[in-house]
């Protein structure tokens, strides 16, 4: 065989499992997703067919409507909340620490979380806010309340700290990869022509972190909207986010169709924010390390 | 910051005052970053005292050191199987993720092919998309296929929400890759998979067994995807998640604190495995 045509061959022998893959276990199963959300449901069975009941009823039932805007807007303050804690770490981390190997500590300890257990991170939020949590029993015992309060858990505030707990690495990672990026000569130019160092701040060195920023916010975001576990631990009745919703269609509410229209919206959500994030910043790749 | 002493300062009341400025403002951001930290570990923390502390509640003030709720997780058949099953689940699906993530960088890396870029987008897509919608479209393949839900599916969720992590990992690291060492090889006579095998593996190695120890752990923890594919096989993960729901036993607190540790020690690895190839290059 000539070598062209050999090389072709291990080509596509090396790209053919993982193509494969992703064609069984990612295209397919949305396409059969999509397929039925457009399904009737008659009793305990789903009837094939193409009508927008289901899409209709997530955008005019109030029920659907008001969880999906309600998810919007609770990732939208994760990643506001996110972002403002992050920055300033991001900040500290890329140019107030000189010594090195200080500053891979401290970067270290930032993202080691991340990894850790999803599970137990927001799970222990619920025994620091519970009625007889940490958090209660402390104000209690110090004498700044008389007795425990129900106001700390299973409300969107609930959600929103234990959100944001959960995914500040996920913002300061990329932030401080892009704050690293910049060359400290600019900086230091725009100090040397006497322009202070708000200025400078505003009009060099944020600037050129948005794609950090962006990138930050685009995890958060996405992740923060699909979350289903810490709105079920700490969310409580006024917490119910859309991935609950779906989660129930496929449990006990019995309607894989309706469920699968939300997925299939929320899908179509995710894939915008990283298509307008991608179209903004083409380099803000997650750096695990 | 370099040498600055070379060019006088013509205004030095200004300097001292720039200084003083800049002086405050790291003081100020040293704060926000340890409050931020404190923030971080705090919980951890909690968890880790609540399971040596002799009260069934999580209330303060401590009421004494204790390692029964250590002592009531080696008796607790339930939960030791779901510590198996999730051992299983995870290491298959590291397998997974190595086997797809691998070829898949080599060949984002290398090979030019019609829908690369398409490619590229969907097999990275599932680090931001969230793990339920994986979970429920996979549920509907596997229920068309007429498929039993078993630790099996589970396995193959896994790989599909975890091969990401390979893929980009080992991807930054051929892309750094210096190719001249393989022409080399082959110059020198080398077959490709002796080339393969003796330079390239080589090179990529730490990427590799960092990138795996990353999968392991988020495989080990996983619960979105987990939850629709598991048929009546518990793993770690979904034990804790139903025992919470029925209230939080300190028992909790003990495996959450030995996960913790084993998980930290994981990924402190794995993040030195990853950051070690960057300053190889350097």
């Amino acid at each position: 065989m000539r070598l062209a045509t050999r090389r072709r061959f291990a080509w596509l022998a090396v790209l053919s499992p993982p193509l494969i893959w992703t064609l069984l276990f990612m295209i397919v199963p949305y396409t059969i997703m999509f397929a039925y959300s457009f399904f009737r449901k008659e009793g305990f069975s789903f009837i094939p067919d193409l009508q927008f009941g289901n899409y209709a009823a997530l955008l005019l039932d109030p029920q659907y409507s008001q969880v999906l805007l309600r998810t919007l807007k609770i990732a939208t303050m994760v990643s506001l909340a996110a972002l403002i804690l992050a920055y300033p770490l991001a900040y500290f981390l890329a140019f107030k620490v000189r010594w090195a190997r200080l500053r891979l500590f401290l970067y270290m300890a930032v993202i080691v979380p991340l990894w850790v257990s999803y599970l137990l991170r927001a799970y222990t939020w619920k025994t620091i806010l519970g009625s007889e949590g940490v958090l209660n029993s402390f104000l209690v015992w110090s004498g700044i309340l008389s007795e425990p309060t129900h106001l700390f858990l299973y409300n969107q505030f609930a959600m929103v700290l234990t959100l944001t707990y959960i995914f500040i690495p996920f913002m300061v990672m990329p932030i401080y990869t892009a704050l690293e990026k910049i060359p400290r000569s600019l900086i230091e130019v725009s100090g040397d022509l006497g322009v202070g160092p708000s200025h400078t701040f505003f009009r060099v060195t944020l600037p050129l972190s948005v794609p950090g920023i962006l990138a930050g916010f685009t995890f958060t975001f996405c992740l923060a909207f699909g979350d289903f576990i810490a709105p079920a631990l700490v969310g409580g009745p006024t917490g119910t986010m859309v991935a609950n919703v779906v989660q129930s269609q496929f449990g006990v509410s019995f309607n894989w169709p309706l469920g699968g229209a939300i997925s299939i919206v929320m899908l179509a959500i995710v894939l915008t924010i990283i298509s307008i994030s991608d179209r903004f910043e083409r380099a803000g790749r997650l750096d695990l390390g | 910051m370099t040498d600055r002493t070379a060019i006088p300062d013509p205004h030095p009341l200004h300097h001292s005052m720039r200084q003083r400025r800049r002086d405050m403002s790291t003081i100020g951001l040293g704060a926000i970053a340890a409050v931020v930290l404190l923030f971080l570990y705090l919980p951890i923390v909690v968890l880790v005292i609540f399971s040596f502390n002799d009260n069934t509640v999580t209330t303060l003030p401590l009421k004494g050191f204790t390692l029964v709720w250590y002592q009531h997780l080696l008796a607790n058949g339930e939960m030791l199987t779901a510590v198996g099953n999730s051992l299983h689940v995870a290491s298959f699906a590291t397998v997974l993720t190595i086997l797809i993530g691998v070829p898949a960088a080599f060949a984002l890396d290398r090979a030019d092919f019609p829908g690369k870029n398409i490619f590229r987008r969907i097999v990275v897509l599932p680090l931001t998309l969230p793990g339920i919608i994986t979970g429920i479209s996979m549920l509907n393949l596997f229920r068309m296929l007429g498929f039993n839900l078993s630790l099996t599916t589970v396995i193959l969720g896994h790989g599909t929400a975890l091969v990401a992590i390979v893929v980009t990992q080992v991807y930054a690291r051929l892309q750094r890759f210096n190719r001249r060492l393989e022409e080399a090889s082959d110059d020198l006579g080398a077959k490709p998979w002796q080339t393969f095998f003796l330079v390239t593996l080589p090179n990529i190695r730490s990427a590799l067994i960092g990138s795996g120890l990353l999968a392991f752990t988020l495989s080990f923890d996983e619960i979105p995807v987990t939850f629709f594919l598991t048929g009546r096989d518990n793993t770690l993960p979904m034990y804790i998640y139903s025992t919470l729901r029925r209230g939080i036993t300190p028992e909790i607190n003990a495996i959450g604190t030995i996960i913790v540790a084993v998980s930290l020690v994981i990924i402190l690895m794995s993040v030195r495995l990853l950051r070690k190839d960057n300053e190889f290059d350097q």
